[in-house]
């Protein structure tokens, strides 16, 4: 089974219909390029991907589990719990098309922070003799910490604050921060479209740098070249439908739907 | 020559020292009065926003229509409704409360910070509810996909950003309350005002009201200085 199945979900706001039965499915290791015109649904299926809404129906499932929804409605309703959603929503990471750093913290602090609310919490559950000391854990969150920044080419900015960083530092600042959680997938909204081209790049080349056999990415561009080089599989979104989806080839080179024909011409 | 002991005697003479013990001693009612309206006022105002911008309207609608009645009417009418109306329709003056035990000004006192508490709440209830109203709904989403509670997105992210957005605001808020608690006077509180106007009254001399002027100007030049520190440290995070 594959490490992401999402099946039929929908999703609607008031009287509109959003996502109207979404259904894909993603390897471990894969990157998906998520294109479609403005109002198709993309931003809505990646928030509801990361319980930042609650879809209508439909299901996700990562590695085996059922995380949202299913055919057993009692199971579904234990899921919807704000403890569950806090824990499942951790298979996923999201960076946002603003960043949306916290101002008031170092670039350092922005990445170990809620790895340390996090390890206070699962510290507190062990058995006082196996509680390890704060001070040893913050130390290797801080280590950690420090090898995503220079993964991300941010080394020498770990005392920095977010307002002192270009666009382009801050979006890679954003995703260490996504990544110090070890999500199985990496969801981004429109990571550069806050950004002018020469930022674009710096980042983009990040992203794809990313990429390797055990890192899952959700990628919602309108950086078609970035679709096409570097995605493994591509879905085209039509009013809130999967108009077309397969690989970059099928899809750039060969597009069957008249919807994603002019869309690919426009661009 | 110049008679130095004579320049003592016009000066530094008997009045002054009288009446610089005497103001001390209302400044001390002041400031009793300012730092405990303070430090009641901000949990109580902190509250009355979490009511205000309650999504269930039951708890809403009642007190943002109390915040309204109280921020619209003048603090003084306010004073005067706490300190007699207990006495004229109730027959049951403050003064005569048993928790006072008889001591007159210690119910004057406590009625007029009554009043003050409940004045200035509503006034920082508006000032917190804008406050975090104005933090950008992506800090929270950011919070909420980083695995944090509700409680710790609060005290660890969002806290730090309303205290910046509000401390503006409560700096002319605290100044104004400064020069506000001279409302007591008029409640029969011992504040400052009130001693420096039983001069004139009693020793028909002018001048300690002029001198109270200076006692409000110092402090409120301290509290401008620390305000003006605490902007600089939180404003570092910020271009
Ligand atoms: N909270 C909401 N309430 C009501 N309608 C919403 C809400 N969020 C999104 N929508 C609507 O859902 C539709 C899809 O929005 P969405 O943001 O998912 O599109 P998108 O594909 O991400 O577009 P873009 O490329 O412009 O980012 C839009 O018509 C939008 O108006
Ligand atoms: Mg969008």
């Amino acid at each position: 089974m594959a490490l992401l199945e999402v099946t039929n979900l929908k999703k609607s706001f008031q009287d509109t219909d959003v996502l109207k039965g979404i259904s894909f499915s993603l390897e471990r290791g894969e990157v998906l390029a998520i294109i479609g015109s403005s109002g198709s649904g993309k931003t809505t299926l990646l928030r509801c991907l990361n319980f930042l809404e609650t879809a209508d129906s439909g299901s996700i499932q990562v590695d085996h589990h059922t995380i949202f929804g299913g055919d057993d409605a009692e199971a579904a309703s234990v899921l919807a719990s704000p403890k569950q959603i806090r824990k499942n929503r951790l298979y996923f990471g999201l960076v946002f098309q603003s960043f949306h750093l916290f101002p008031q913290y170092t670039v350092l602090q922005n990445l170990t922070l809620s790895a340390q609310l996090k390890a206070l919490k699962e510290n507190k559950a062990l058995p006082r003799q196996e509680r390890r000391q704060k001070a040893e854990i913050f130390r290797t969150l801080d280590q950690q910490a420090m090898e995503l920044l220079k993964r991300v080419g941010l080394s020498e900015k770990i005392s920095s604050y977010p307002c002192e960083l270009s666009g382009g530092q801050q979006q890679r600042v954003a995703i260490a921060r996504a990544l110090m959680l070890t999500p199985d997938i990496l969801c981004f909204d429109e990571p550069t479209s806050a950004l002018d081209p020469e930022l674009t790049k710096e980042v983009m080349g990040v992203i794809r740098s990313l990429k390797s056999s055990d890192t899952t990415m959700i990628v919602v561009t309108h950086e078609m070249d970035f679709a096409r080089n570097v995605a493994d599989k591509v879905i085209f979104m039509a009013n809130g439908i999967i108009e077309e989806k397969g690989t970059p080839e099928e899809v750039f080179d060969h597009p069957k739907s008249p919807i994603l024909q002019s869309f690919i011409s426009n661009t | 020559m110049y008679d130095i002991s004579n320049w003592w005697n016009s000066y530094i003479n008997e009045d002054f020292i009288r009446v610089t013990v005497q103001l001390w001693k209302g400044f001390g009612v002041t400031l009793s009065l300012f730092f405990l309206t303070l430090i009641l006022a901000i949990p109580l105002g902190l509250v009355l926003a979490f009511c205000t911008r309650s999504s269930f309207p039951l708890l809403k609608l009642p007190f943002r229509a109390f915040v309204y009645v109280i921020r619209g009417t003048p603090l003084l009418l306010q004073l005067m409704i706490v300190i007699y109306i207990p006495g004229i329709a109730f027959h049951a003056p403050i003064t005569k409360w048993g928790m006072f035990g008889g001591n007159v000004a210690r119910a004057y006192f406590f009625g007029a910070l009554f009043a003050f508490v409940i004045n200035y709440a509503c006034y920082f209830s508006e000032i917190f509810r804008g406050g975090i109203e104005n933090i950008p709904k992506g800090q929270y989403e950011a919070c909420d996909v980083l695995g944090m509670t509700r409680s710790e997105a609060f005290f660890r992210v969002i806290l730090l950003q309303v205290i910046r957005n509000i401390l503006a605001p409560m700096s002319n808020e605290i100044i104004t309350l400064v020069k506000d608690t001279a409302l007591a006077r008029t409640v029969a509180v011992t504040e400052i005002l009130f001693c420096a106007y039983e001069f004139l009254k009693i020793d028909a001399i002018i001048w300690p009201l002029f001198y109270t002027g200076l006692f409000y100007l110092v402090f409120n030049a301290v509290l401008t200085w620390l305000f003006g520190i605490a902007e600089k440290k939180l404003s570092r995070y910020y271009k």
